[in-house]
């Protein structure tokens, strides 16, 4: 008779137990999708109304879908109208990021690794003390670097040049680059550069033969972080160059906020568009071997 | 001519001393292990020998030739490391010809090298392995074969089985003594474990506080210490140091603890100084393992004390006895049996017995 009682009453709690679990799922999968659809819902509409002629733009909402596949704002922003003075189009200052933006990652990563590599295994005195420094380069904001940056820039004859702003973001770069080296070779273990000098290796042989070759994580993270910094940076693109050796995000802005018609929303939306995918990309290609670099487990001495 | 030798080293990081006016000589084909506790110094003169550090004063010398100032390349020395420091991104047979790569040793002698050593390390079915692949003995003949293609007129070792589980430490340590009776290379072995510098050192240099406290084959260490650190250092339970001063009686010398009526008599002991020995205060060195509950020689000495505590630990049992308010320990086989609180036979051998000044701590 308990025993009946008891386990009817058992049952009861399971039953219970599973419609709370039940809802609280739902729930859960609502929430998500509701923030999802919040982040999502700008990309929506910038690569909609991309697609939409003028038109369409005119007549329809926000959120209606283009007629069909109309890639001919796209072309615009890309290659421009064909006509002459006045128009403005991505595609050469697109050319002029990536002229800057290679070469900047690279040295400054470069640059960084080496920082970090002598700053934890060739210890000298007062080694803290510009580590401390360099830190401090993190901290220090755009705006206060921009003056004696020109006459820097000025001095040297390169400013307005791509040369140049590949100077400055390898500079700016560099106390990130070192922070993320150090603070990764300080977990390698000093014990491998001792093994390497006995085996007779030098300086830069332990570098590129020792240290390089398992530093792959640290350096798509250091790539991704500099990819996007350099790449998506619009102040010192726009205080240190003008013109025909303006970078991407320049461009953008003054194709978008200087056009004297008609405001092309189809045309902004593309080069905006444009203008993100390098970043992107790196994201989707990097961050795929950044996970197979964790996971690899070749660190481990 | 001396393979390695070491005059009035010293070295400091900063305004530590880590090593003090260090005096250190290997013959060739001997097995030196460096001994003692954490932060006595002892890997920072493996590394000075190496030339991984750098000398504030004195010399070190590889067969009679001052290599002070030589690059550890050509110090004609291997070393092993405690976390094995195999190259990460090199497979087996890499990380192994690494060294005479960078020597620019010819291809076929390489080869050579490479196959004779993996063969007599079992290592020759891993070659095309990485680090990453390897159990922790397999890491471990890896890097003594790493050092072992080089031929060097030194081996140095850094703790390299401290990272090793208890069994495979076991393992290791008998292929490595196994190794030096047959290659007999000249080895200095660096290591805080007792048993491990026991059983591989021809001679054992135990220091403390940046100095060498005894350099000596390790049935002296064991049997005459030179002072009470290495007495306390050597041995488990450590020596029995019973604080006390001796009294001279009509010729014969005794050991006595003030307000006790207990003597110990001092018989055939080698004295290094024998004069002013009466009421002199001592510590009087006995090892647990020289104490029986029956009497085995002619000479043990008969004495009565109160057993106070038993810890059984299987094969044996360590009895802790009082003496004058002091404690004495005891290793006694575990099927004996005696009585907590109450006095007990003991038997001292007194041929085992050290003696130490207990101001200077030294030998006497």
């Amino acid at each position: 008779m308990q025993d009946s009682l008891k386990s009817s009453s058992y049952q009861q709690l399971e039953q219970k137990s599973k419609y709370t679990n039940m809802f609280l799922r739902w729930f859960l999968y609502f929430i998500l999708i509701l923030f999802a659809s919040y982040f999502i819902f700008p990309l929506y509409v910038m690569v909609v109304t991309s697609l939409k002629t003028m038109e369409e733009i005119r007549q329809g909402t926000l959120l209606s879908w283009p007629s069909g596949l109309n890639l001919e704002s796209w072309a615009v922003a890309w290659g421009g109208r064909g006509y002459g003075a006045g128009d403005t189009f991505l595609r050469p200052y697109f050319w002029n990021s990536i002229k800057m933006v290679v070469p900047a990652v690279f040295f400054s990563t470069f640059i960084g690794a080496m920082t970090g590599y002598v700053l934890t295994k060739w210890r000298f005195k007062g080694d803290q003390w510009v580590f401390l420094f360099l830190l401090f380069g993190c901290f220090i904001p755009f705006q206060a670097i921009l003056l004696p940056m020109a006459r820097t820039l000025g001095v040297l004859g390169i400013s307005n040049s791509v040369v140049g702003l590949v100077l400055v973001h390898t500079v700016y770069g560099i106390p990130f680059t070192t922070l993320f080296f150090r603070n990764y070779y300080i977990s390698v273990p000093t014990e491998l550069v001792k093994a390497a000098r006995i085996d007779g290796a030098g300086f830069f042989k332990i570098f590129f033969k020792i240290l390089l070759p398992i530093s792959a994580p640290i350096i798509v993270v250091t790539v991704i972080w500099q990819f996007t910094q350099i790449w998506n940076d619009f102040l010192f693109g726009s205080t240190f160059s003008f013109g025909e050796a303006a970078p991407i995000q320049v461009a953008l802005n003054n194709m978008v906020l200087s056009s004297t018609s008609v405001k092309e929303y189809n045309v902004d939306m593309a080069s905006a568009i444009i203008a993100g995918i390098p970043t992107l990309i790196v994201y989707v290609l990097a961050g795929k071997y950044f996970i197979r670099g964790l996971t690899s487990g070749a660190v481990k001495g | 001519m001396k393979t390695l030798k070491i005059e009035e080293l010293s070295k400091n990081f900063g305004s530590t001393e880590v090593l003090k006016k260090i005096n250190l000589e290997i013959d060739e084909g001997n097995f030196l292990v460096l001994l003692g506790p954490s932060g006595c110094g002892k890997s920072t003169l493996l590394n000075i020998i190496a030339g991984l550090e750098t000398i504030n004063e004195g010399d070190v010398f590889i067969d009679d030739y001052n290599v002070s100032k030589v690059e550890p390349k050509d110090r004609n020395i291997a070393m092993v490391f405690q976390s094995y420091a195999l190259y990460p991104s090199m497979n087996v047979r890499e990380n192994m010809i690494f060294g005479l790569k960078q020597a620019k040793t010819s291809k076929e002698k390489i080869q050579e090298q490479l196959e004779k050593v993996s063969k007599f390390l079992q290592v020759d079915q891993l070659l095309e392995r990485k680090p990453s692949q390897l159990s922790g003995g397999q890491r471990q003949r890896v890097a003594i074969g790493r050092a072992l293609v080089r031929e060097p007129r030194i081996f140095l070792f850094d703790e390299p089985l401290s990272n090793l589980d208890a069994k495979l430490r076991v393992e290791m340590r008998r292929e490595i003594k196994k190794l030096h009776q047959q290659l007999k290379t000249t080895v200095v072995y660096v290591t805080h474990d007792q048993t491990e510098a026991m059983s591989l050192g021809t001679n054992i240099a135990i220091m403390n506080h940046g100095l060498i406290q005894q350099n000596d084959t390790p049935e002296k260490i064991y049997n005459k210490p030179s002072n009470t650190f290495v007495a306390d250092f050597i041995g488990s339970p450590s020596m029995n140091l019973i604080k006390g001063i001796l009294k001279e009686n009509s010729g014969d010398l005794l050991f006595t603890v003030s307000g006790s009526n207990l003597e110990i008599p001092i018989k055939d002991y080698d004295f290094k100084d024998k004069s002013n020995l009466n009421n002199k205060e001592v510590y009087y060195g006995i090892r647990p393992e020289h104490i029986f509950f029956k009497k085995f020689n002619e000479s043990d000495f008969e004495i009565n004390l109160r057993a106070d505590l038993s810890e059984y630990i299987g094969h044996e049992q360590i009895m802790t006895f009082d003496y004058a308010n002091q404690e004495v320990l005891a290793k006694f086989p575990s099927t004996i049996k005696i009585d907590l609180g109450k006095q007990t036979k003991l038997y001292f051998d007194l041929t085992q017995a050290s003696l130490f000044d207990a101001q200077t701590e030294e030998r006497i």
